[in-house]
């Protein structure tokens, strides 16, 4: 605890009030810890705008939220009314309505930018674990918000969407149907859903949410940030002041940053809003410009394009993908066995594992794999710093065929979110399977892959040229 | 190494680029619809005229305010004079007297409500709802095997009987039976052109006009904000514009000194 301090004589009357509160909560340490003394790397580049923007993204959801709930019914009957009153009899509604639902698309947009940063610069490896896994909690929680956000416009998509992903839990082994029943609250989706939703939605969720994103905050400031380099700034530090050589503080330097690129994105975001609010029918879908109707089924159904990459996953596993599953299984297990090099007990738990693998893989129908895939291709992402084994962080000083895995990776994510938006087709499929598997090999090889090849010498200081 | 891994990121470019090119295949071609319209009042009141004698008997727009038709020059006088039944106020919600469930035994499907209608039948890749709209009310022809008489290109097997048919006159449509290039097993039933039966109330060109006014209208309708939406980004981003050069400026004022 520290010392009461007392303000010098002659103080200014703005002074005396800050050591009053200081004497009681610790807001010049604040300050200081996360602003005016917190340093960060000088050598950011454009790749570390996103955490900034979606801090931003997040405040205006919230905002909007606010507004929006002060006029939205969650009633089956008005729900899809009380969104049209916003639009038309409420002051400013459309306005308020197409910040929110374009800041869903926005949110993604810079969530998804903002993880890849720390994908190519190793922003997760060690001392950053914590953070990396905060911030896949929060993207988890942001994938809740948005689906059960979508529910609330209570148009045919929004309906119908929810319906097949509900209907997801009912692929459970045992406890499927009572699962989805326990999350619809009733036979189909219907008024009960909505209801829950939007309480989930409004508040349960963005509790959760405001949490993680403090934990994720305080963890990055305990440990400082990463750069482009993957040089760690705390390393050389000024011999007589103790500050770090290559780090300049947040504030002023970072913020008047941050408000330079926030006017950018605000400008693109606002140029969608006015101009283009449906996002091309990818933001704002047709369809869901129709009331909810659980008798009319839409020819075709897809989730908003935020989730397709994953939708693709669910459905390129057919029964066929499946066997190609098997197949893997066993041969991972027969490598591990003939060059892994383990002790004859851990062979023989190898075996056993891999025969119920596949045993399990054969009893359970494809569909309930489709949805183990689908959890997996998000839950692997925790794991990622404990599967990169590179000797270096930055892709910087990686070999160069690594870059090229890491844009291969990037394509097939790509497409395989453009498939998750068409209707499905036999030559997409194949694309989505294939697209499936580099996914994961991507992420499960890592441990092999990420180790080989010729690294370049890491610098000692960060490469910065002022500008 | 390298090698193998850059042709196998090329063959990948290719086999995505040979992915079946849009989800819409098939489907009569949707024509476009004039969108300079849709600055133009007398195209949005007239539009609003012939919606309100034609479309609002049967259908509804359940959210949509008389006296919102301000935003297209109309006043109060005007609605009330011109558009509004004897019992209705200008304060009202556009309603309909059809009982939705006689409508369903009537037509096999109650007539949707319109309110939002042009923005519902947009499809990505096909065009807008305006497009679909523009389209439907200019493809429509006799075909006696339908309970109503009348079948529609755009819509196929479409309930709605030809609502302006006074205006357009009857007309039946042409097909031809084509082989298909690549299947000679498959013959394809092409529609070739459209024969005038009866002369309408308006001319082709006329015609056309009052749907391009009508389908005007039914866009507006469907978002009365738009106007002011695109007047206001406008200015919205002329501020966010210049907000860029002064921050651009700040931020390169304090990092000049980083060395």
């Amino acid at each position: 605890m520290a010392e009461f301090q007392t303000a010098p004589t002659g103080a200014g009357t703005g002074q005396k009030l800050l050591t009053w509160i200081d004497n009681r909560f610790p807001l010049s340490k604040l300050y200081q810890d996360h602003l005016s003394e917190y340093y960060a790397p000088k050598n950011f580049n454009i790749w570390y705008v996103f955490g900034g923007l979606a801090t931003l993204v997040l405040v205006m959801q919230i905002l909007t939220g606010i507004f929006l709930t002060m006029h939205y019914k969650p009633d089956a009957a008005k729900a899809f009314e009380s969104v049209e009153y916003i639009m038309r009899d409420v002051p400013w509604g459309w306005l308020v309505r197409y910040m929110h639902s374009t800041g869903a698309s926005a949110f993604f947009i810079v969530v998804y930018l903002h993880m890849f940063r720390g994908l190519i610069y190793g922003s997760y490896r060690k001392p950053r674990e914590l953070v990396w896994l905060f911030g896949c909690g929060i993207f988890l929680c942001l994938m809740a918000e948005a689906f059960m956000g979508y529910l609330l416009p209570w148009g045919q998509m929004s309906y119908w969407g929810a319906q097949v992903i509900v209907n997801l839990f009912s692929a459970v082994p045992f406890i499927g149907p009572d699962l989805s029943l326990l999350i619809r609250g009733d036979y189909v989706v219907g008024d009960a859903t909505l209801n829950r939703f939007f309480s989930f939605h409004v508040i349960a969720v963005p509790l959760v949410l405001l949490g993680l994103v403090a934990a994720h905050i305080i963890a990055l400031h305990e440990v400082g940030s990463n750069n482009p380099d993957g040089v760690e700034i705390k390393a050389t530090k000024n011999e007589k002041t103790g500050l770090p050589l290559d780090g300049i503080p947040f504030h002023p330097y970072f913020t008047v940053h941050d408000i330079y690129v926030a006017a950018v994105f605000l400008f693109i975001f606002s140029a969608v809003v006015f101009f283009a609010p449906e996002g091309g029918g990818y933001f704002l879908e047709f369809n869901n410009f129709i009331e909810a109707n659980p008798l009319k089924t839409p020819a075709h159904i897809a989730p908003v394009w935020y989730f397709t990459p994953y939708y693709s996953m669910l459905r390129a596993t057919t029964d066929l993908m499946v066997y190609v599953f098997m197949a893997v299984v066993g041969l991972a297990a027969v490598l591990a066995i003939l060059r892994g090099g383990f002790g004859s007990a851990v062979k023989i738990g190898i075996a056993v594992v891999a025969v119920v693998a596949v045993a399990l893989l054969k009893t359970f129908d494809a569909k309930f794999w489709g949805v183990v895939v689908m959890g997996a291709a998000v839950i692997i992402l925790f794991f990622l710093p404990w599967l990169d084994r590179s000797p270096v962080k930055s892709i910087r000083y990686r070999p160069d065929w690594h870059k090229y895995l890491y844009a291969l990776f990037v394509i097939f994510f790509l497409a395989l979110g453009y498939l998750g938006s068409q209707p499905p087709s036999a030559g997409g499929n194949y694309i989505s399977q294939i697209g499936t598997l580099v996914y994961f090999g991507f992420f499960l090889l890592m441990p092999w892959w990420s180790r080989i090849g010729t690294f370049k010498p890491v610098p000692e200081r960060v490469t910065f040229s002022a500008h | 190494m390298k090698k193998l891994l850059i042709s196998l990121f090329v063959a990948c470019g290719f086999a995505l680029s040979a992915l079946p090119a849009a989800a819409n295949e098939g489907g009569y071609p949707w024509d476009k619809f004039p969108e300079e319209k849709m600055t133009d009042m007398a195209s949005l009141q007239n539009g609003a005229r012939i919606f309100t004698n034609y479309c609002l008997n049967c259908h509804s727009a359940q959210y949509m305010r008389y006296n919102r038709l301000h935003d297209i020059g109309l006043n109060d006088d005007q609605i009330k004079k011109n558009l509004l039944f004897a019992t209705e106020k200008v304060g009202d919600t556009m309603k309909t007297t059809l009982d939705p469930k006689q409508a369903k035994e009537w037509f096999g499907a109650a007539p949707p409500d319109l309110s939002v209608i042009a923005r519902s039948r947009a499809e990505v890749g096909k065009g807008s709802g305006a497009d679909y709209l523009y389209t439907l009310w200019r493809t429509f022809y006799r075909d006696d095997a339908k309970p109503t008489g009348w079948n529609n290109l755009a819509f196929p097997d479409i309930a709605m009987p030809h609502a302006l048919w006074e205006l357009q006159g009857e007309r039946r449509a042409v097909f031809a039976e084509v082989k298909d290039a690549h299947n000679p097993a498959k013959t394809e039933h092409r529609f070739e052109r459209f024969e005038q039966v009866t002369p309408g109330a308006m001319s082709e060109l006329e015609y056309k006009e009052a749907v391009g006014d009508l389908v005007a209208y039914l866009q507006w309708m469907g978002e009365p904000a738009q106007g002011s939406r695109i007047r206001i980004g406008v200015g919205v981003l002329l501020f966010l514009g210049l907000l860029i050069v002064f921050t651009w400026r700040l931020n390169a004022a304090y990092w000049k000194n980083v060395t």
